[in-house]
């Protein structure tokens, strides 16, 4: 009886990290089913980026309020989980405050002291970023594409970190012996008086409750994060390691197409010559993204990673001047669909069924594609290096090379380079009249 | 005012068996539409003025597909990509200049895998060389006190990173430069890129060039500076839109560059 605690700890810690565990193993399937992509070179400059951009948040203070209350949340969020190590520990063995054994005492109290600092602070900036929210009402929490889930998933994440602190609190505000011991206690001590005229028993209660809670409410918490946008606190690593390193000008030259004009640039090509042994498979089956499984996998995690801020849709000037294109969408969107694409894997044992959907069209429009101005104004503005654009410039790639589906005034302009080589209908032998003009 | 411009085509300069300093890519709209042969008249003004020895293809030149990669079609693109590099590697061109910023962005990033490895200038960073050079000097200053607002075309700024060159040779005449709201990185687009310019845009409330017009209007300027040709057009119809125009002008910074001087 007396390992009763112990024993149903670790059961709760197994089945909790063990569900996570199996959740992330389905995210990483998915991610893998995109397009290979070799993202292997520039390893010091991708490490510079991630702890930079991921660690350092060198984005986020682009916008310096939500900026700074942003690093708030996340250094607390951050440093008070090393409190959990000791819960676990405790909670495994049956001791109580490890730390204290381990540490001096005004080691430990000042570690535990800096928490409750910090907890304070992430309780200020939780309840700034709801009001932003909720009261606020900032324009970029309002768009459509941010109705339903995702608005109730941001506030979600709000709430529990509000719960997760109160606990943290109120259970050092109840141990009596760490009351007592009086070094760490910075704030739980002015808790503590509420609690004033409770009996020993009581609080030992109140103690153990909290606690309890406390783990319970961060494993939750973390087999949240794989069906909310909180898991960019994971993915915003990886994310950023792997973000473009090239000027954002430049898009990708597809070397299937390079291909196929080498062959039929060059004389001496035999164009009935039977292709080389092998050389079919290495024809792709089409140009461009029609679904999630056309974009490679770094695309994939970007859509995973996207917290859904909407710093790049405050930003787009087709979004600003009332267009249906909306830059956050595209990741929401591919992320939607990439789970529906997962779950029919799951469904139908390991494999995917068509089910008469794709990404374009039943999620994203031509019509939010061709608004794109491709200016990189989203690019630059996400704070974790989601590239929105080069999901447009693919699916595009599909419409105009697989589909012939382009508006009807690109295509004229496409015809006139090709017969004249400039956009418009003008003689290339004109080219140089400005001179005597 | 001279109004001859000395202008010498690749071809010519291989027939004297020689070769030039650098090759001006005119490009599409700098060759054909109205307003932005004269931005490139302007630039051959300054060069002209500055006695560089450059060069032109001329008919040689084609679209260098910019517009058709960005709509999504890369045949074109790399149909055309590989025409002009076959030319411009038999010339054995080595730096080209262009006051365009799709074709600079084009021809510097997009060119080199395809066979085309060349060291490629947007007009405002061959001006600031040849300033910095004293190859050029400012002496006139017509422009000096005016309040000018540099547009940053999306191609030259968040594209490439380039924000100080344009600016560094607009302060060079004196003017008093002011900065909108939304600049270098978070300038917003004019409306004309990703083959905007030759579509009517998506239905929404506003069209892009307006709203970034409007951006610079609130700056209270003179001029509305740019180093682009489309969003000159784009800054151009948005100045109409507010019915300014006649009270604010748009130039090219070669524009004003040459102008200063009264070349
Ligand atoms: S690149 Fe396209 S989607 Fe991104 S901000 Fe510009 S117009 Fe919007
Ligand atoms: S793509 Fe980046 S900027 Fe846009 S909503 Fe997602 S995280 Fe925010």
């Amino acid at each position: 009886m007396e390992y009763l605690p112990n024993i149903l700890f670790a059961i709760i810690l197994i089945a909790g990290i063990g569900y996570f565990a199996k959740n992330v193993k389905k995210l990483i399937r998915n991610i893998k089913l995109g397009q290979d992509v070799n993202v292997s070179d520039n390893k010091n400059q991708r490490w510079k980026n991630m702890a930079m951009i991921a660690l350092g948040q060198s984005k986020m203070v682009k916008r310096p309020i939500a900026g700074f209350l942003h690093i708030v949340v996340y250094v607390g969020f951050v440093i008070i989980n090393l409190e959990v190590l000791e819960i676990i520990i405790d909670g495994l063995f049956g001791t109580h405050r490890i730390g204290l054994k381990i540490l001096s005492e005004s080691v430990y109290g000042f570690l535990i002291g800096s928490f409750e600092i910090l907890a304070v602070l992430v309780l200020v900036a939780v309840i700034v970023f709801w009001l932003r929210r909720n009261v606020i009402k900032l324009k970029r929490f309002l768009s459509s594409e941010m109705k339903g889930w995702p608005k109730s998933d941001g506030n979600i994440i709000l709430y529990f970190e509000v719960v997760l602190m109160c606990l943290f609190l109120t259970m050092n505000a109840t141990d009596t012996s760490f009351q007592a011991l009086d070094s760490g206690n910075i704030i739980s001590q002015f808790i503590a008086h509420w609690f004033n005229g409770f009996s020993e028993g009581t609080l030992h209660i109140i103690e153990r409750a909290a606690w309890w809670l406390h783990i319970v409410g961060i494993l939750i918490f973390l087999n949240y994060l794989y069906f909310s946008k909180h898991l960019h606190i994971l993915l915003a690593f990886p994310n950023t390691y792997y973000g473009k390193l090239t000027p954002k000008g430049q898009f990708t030259n597809l070397e299937s197409v390079t291909n196929e004009v080498k062959l039929m640039m060059d004389p001496n090509a035999d164009p009935f010559a039977a292709p080389p042994e092998g050389a079919e498979a290495a024809v792709p089956a089409k140009f461009g993204a029609s679904d999630v499984q056309d974009l490679n996998w770094v695309q994939l995690l970007n859509a995973y990673t996207c917290t859904e801020c909407g710093r790049c849709t405050s930003s787009c000037p087709a979004n600003l001047t009332g267009k249906k294109l909306s830059p956050r969408k595209i990741m929401m969107d591919t992320r939607d669909r990439l789970e529906e694409v997962g779950k029919n894997i799951d469904a139908n044992g390991g494999e995917f069924k068509d089910d008469g959907k794709q990404l374009l069209g039943d999620y994203i429009t031509n019509e939010e594609l061709w608004a794109c101005t491709t200016c990189n104004a989203c690019v630059e503005a996400c704070p974790v290096s989601i590239d929105p654009l080069s999901i447009i410039l693919e699916m595009r790639r599909y419409l105009v090379m697989e589909q012939s589906a382009a508006p009807m005034e690109l295509n004229n302009m496409m015809t006139n380079i090709e017969n004249n080589g400039a956009p418009w209908p003008y003689n290339q032998m004109d080219r140089l009249n400005w001179v005597n003009e | 005012m001279s109004n001859e411009l000395k202008v010498t085509t690749m071809q010519q300069f291989m027939a004297e068996g020689r070769e030039p300093e650098i090759l001006f890519w005119v490009g599409s709209a700098g060759s054909y539409d109205d307003r932005a042969k004269k931005i490139t008249k302007a630039f051959v003004r300054i060069l002209n003025k500055a006695n560089v020895d450059f060069a032109v293809l001329g008919s040689e030149e084609s679209c260098t597909g910019d517009v058709a990669k960005r709509a999504g079609n890369e045949f074109l693109f790399q149909m055309q990509a590989m025409m002009n590099i076959e030319i411009l590697n038999a010339y054995n061109i080595k730096r080209i200049v262009t006051c365009d910023p799709h074709s600079f962005n084009t021809i510097k990033n997009e060119y080199p895998s395809l066979g085309g490895q060349y060291d490629v200038l947007h007009h405002t960073q061959f001006i600031k060389e040849l300033l910095d050079a004293k190859r050029l000097s400012l002496t006139e200053k017509t422009f000096k006190g005016k309040r000018i607002t540099f547009h940053d075309p999306c191609y030259l700024g968040r594209a490439n990173t380039i924000y100080d060159a344009p600016r560094d040779i607009l302060k060079a005449t004196d003017a008093n430069i002011l900065e909108m709201k939304r600049h270098k990185s978070t300038a917003l687009c004019c409306g004309a890129g990703g083959a905007q310019m030759f579509k009517e845009p998506e239905k929404g409330d506003m069209d892009v060039n307006v709203l970034r017009t409007k951006d610079a209007l609130e700056t209270n300027p003179n001029i509305i500076a740019t180093g682009c040709p489309y969003c000159n057009t784009m800054m151009t119809d948005g100045i109409k839109a507010h019915e300014r125009e006649g009270e604010v002008q748009v130039m090219d910074v070669a524009e004003i560059i040459a102008d200063s001087e009264a070349l």
